[in-house]
């Protein structure tokens, strides 16, 4: 037997329906097929932008999936590590919990959604509202991020290696922003900080962890909120 | 919800084929609506012959007979092309495509003529579309059966564009189905929602526009067709669309040269476009696109707010 492949199980999701793949990798039992080890890594083959795929996962799991996926591709990660080899459509890893999903081509809109942990790496661009609502993910975009980014956002870190478009970090709460290109419009209360030593080392981290290292942190600016909306003010009142 | 797709063929070799790639396109956006659905097919050799002139329409778009379930037309082929020819004092061809009939006359008998007799012969008739190049074909019901009844898979032609509907503002009808095609080899289709439809509809009807529906798509096809009649092109009409239209909208809006794709600011209506050496394919999810010829090479790409994509033949 190839070396490579011990321990690795592939189904095609041309033949084998989404949701005996997903309950098979949420350790359920699926009529047909052997269950899979814990710690058994998987490759997903024709995903032909399928939705849902690989989601709710909540073992240290590799799981591979060779193609584009659709919507909520690796929604509420737990533990697993999912690198999807094609772009993913809306919403992908939202919810992420821990582990990690890294999308070789790019994400469609609201890529890693209300994420609470993990580290979520696009390689490419992500679209519109990237890491809305995110309460303390780690996101790593290769490419560039889409308008109304990081909107709300709690918590965690969005690192951005190109451009972020429209309203960047509107509304934000305490998520911390670093991006290495231009900005096309910062949203309200969201501001330019310095970038001080423990910024300097949390980015070098977080660049390491999805593979850049060899970018200069001191090349990003940070931004983050002006804390002007926490409290009530009369005069934003209409 | 709604799902739209779009495909431009650019490699004539593939125009046999259009039919049966538009039919799986159509097909895998089933979900995304499942109360109606219409095509808009482009150059087909039997609905829209050259030299001729096409109009397509129901009869009698508001009574679903229920032996067919609504998938065929009231009134047999046969049956219009002799009321018709009768009506024009000319042989008039009509091919049956589900619940849609498509007739044809000479280029040179144009047009308005054609739909002036089916308007004379059936009062309450739906004109679903006309021009030299376009059949679009309407109907309410699952679009896989839909799609069998028009005869879709079996269709040719350079230019295909479809939509699955799933109504949230106005009645699952025939008239509230896609593609809204009111000018000339135009045709538009939309997933979103226009929110102030209704006061650019009364705009429109004071420079003497007429509806056929309540629905917000309609005004928005009007005006495009309005601002094409006024000598605009195609981009430009849509940019004047952006800046008029308030509401969320992934618009794919054809006509007999051109293709295009715009999405309003927000961007929350999703869109995904292929380009590949034979041909353009616009679609709400990728998963619509997997099957056309050669999409592991296309360049994959959303498109982005309020930017006018647009392809000429």
């Amino acid at each position: 037997m190839d070396p490579v492949t011990i321990g690795l199980r592939t189904f095609d999701l041309a033949a084998v329906p989404l949701r005996s793949v997903n309950a098979l990798l949420h350790g359920r039992p699926v009529d047909g097929h052997a269950p899979l080890a814990i710690d058994e890594a998987v490759e997903l083959v024709n995903p032909r932008g399928a939705h849902a795929v690989a989601v709710g996962l909540d073992a240290p799991r590799s799981v591979r999936v060779a193609g584009h996926v659709g919507y909520y591709a690796a929604g509420m990660n737990q533990r697993a590590d999912v690198v999807i080899e094609g772009n993913a459509g809306v919403g992908v890893a939202e919810n992420m919990m821990s582990g990690s999903v890294t999308v070789r081509g790019n994400a469609s809109q609201s890529a890693g959604a209300t994420a609470h942990g993990g580290l979520l790496v696009v390689e490419g661009d992500a679209a519109a509202r990237c890491g809305i609502s995110m309460k303390g993910v780690d996101i790593v975009v290769g490419g560039s991020i889409g308008h109304m980014s990081a909107f709300m956002a709690q918590a965690g870190r969005l690192v951005v290696r190109g451009d972020a478009g429209e309203a960047l970090g509107d509304s934000l709460y305490e998520a911390r922003l670093y991006v290495r290109g231009s900005v096309a419009s910062l949203g309200a209360d969201c501001v330019a900080k310095p970038m001080r030593d423990e910024h300097l080392e949390e980015l070098a981290g977080l660049l390491k962890a999805a593979g850049y290292e060899d970018d200069d942190p001191a090349e990003y600016t940070r931004y983050g909120s002006a804390r002007t909306l926490y409290h009530f003010h009369a005069d934003n009142t209409y | 919800m709604c799902g739209i797709v779009g495909l431009h063929l650019r490699d004539p070799g593939l125009y046999p084929r259009l039919g049966e790639l538009l039919t799986g396109m159509l097909c895998e956006m089933s979900e995304r609506g499942a109360d109606s659905a219409g095509v808009a097919v482009y150059g087909d050799p039997t609905w829209t012959p050259p030299g001729r002139v096409a109009v397509s329409f129901l009869t009698h778009p508001d009574h679903q007979d229920p032996a067919t379930g609504g998938l065929a037309s009231v009134v047999a082929a046969p049956d219009a092309a002799t009321i018709l020819g009768t009506e024009l004092g000319e042989p008039v061809a009509v091919n049956a495509a589900g619940p849609t009939l498509v007739a044809h006359v000479p280029a040179a008998t144009g047009t308005q003529a054609l739909r002036d007799a089916v308007r004379t012969c059936w009062p309450g008739a739906l004109i679903a579309g006309f021009g030299e190049h376009v059949a679009v074909l309407k109907g309410v019901g699952h679009p896989q059966q839909l799609a069998q009844a028009y005869g879709l898979p079996g269709a040719q032609g350079w230019q295909g564009v479809g939509h699955t509907r799933m109504a949230t503002e106005s009645a699952v009808t025939p008239g509230g189905c896609h593609p809204y095609a009111v000018g000339p080899d135009q045709c538009l289709v939309h997933n979103g929602s226009f929110s102030n439809h209704a006061t650019i509809r009364r705009d429109l009807r004071a420079t003497g526009h007429a509806f056929d529906s309540a629905n917000d798509t309609e005004v928005g096809a009007r005006f495009v067709a309005d601002r094409l009649a006024a000598g605009y092109d195609v981009e430009t009409a849509l940019k004047e669309l952006t800046t008029t239209f308030d509401g969320f909208y992934t618009l794919l809006v054809s006509n007999a040269d051109s293709f295009a794709v715009v999405r309003d600011a927000i961007a929350c209506k999703p869109a995904v476009i292929a380009e590949h050496p034979r041909w353009v394919a616009m679609a709400s999810e990728y998963r619509a696109l997997v099957g056309l010829p050669g999409i592991e090479e296309a360049r994959l790409y959303e498109p982005e707010p309020e930017r006018i994509y647009a392809w000429t033949r």
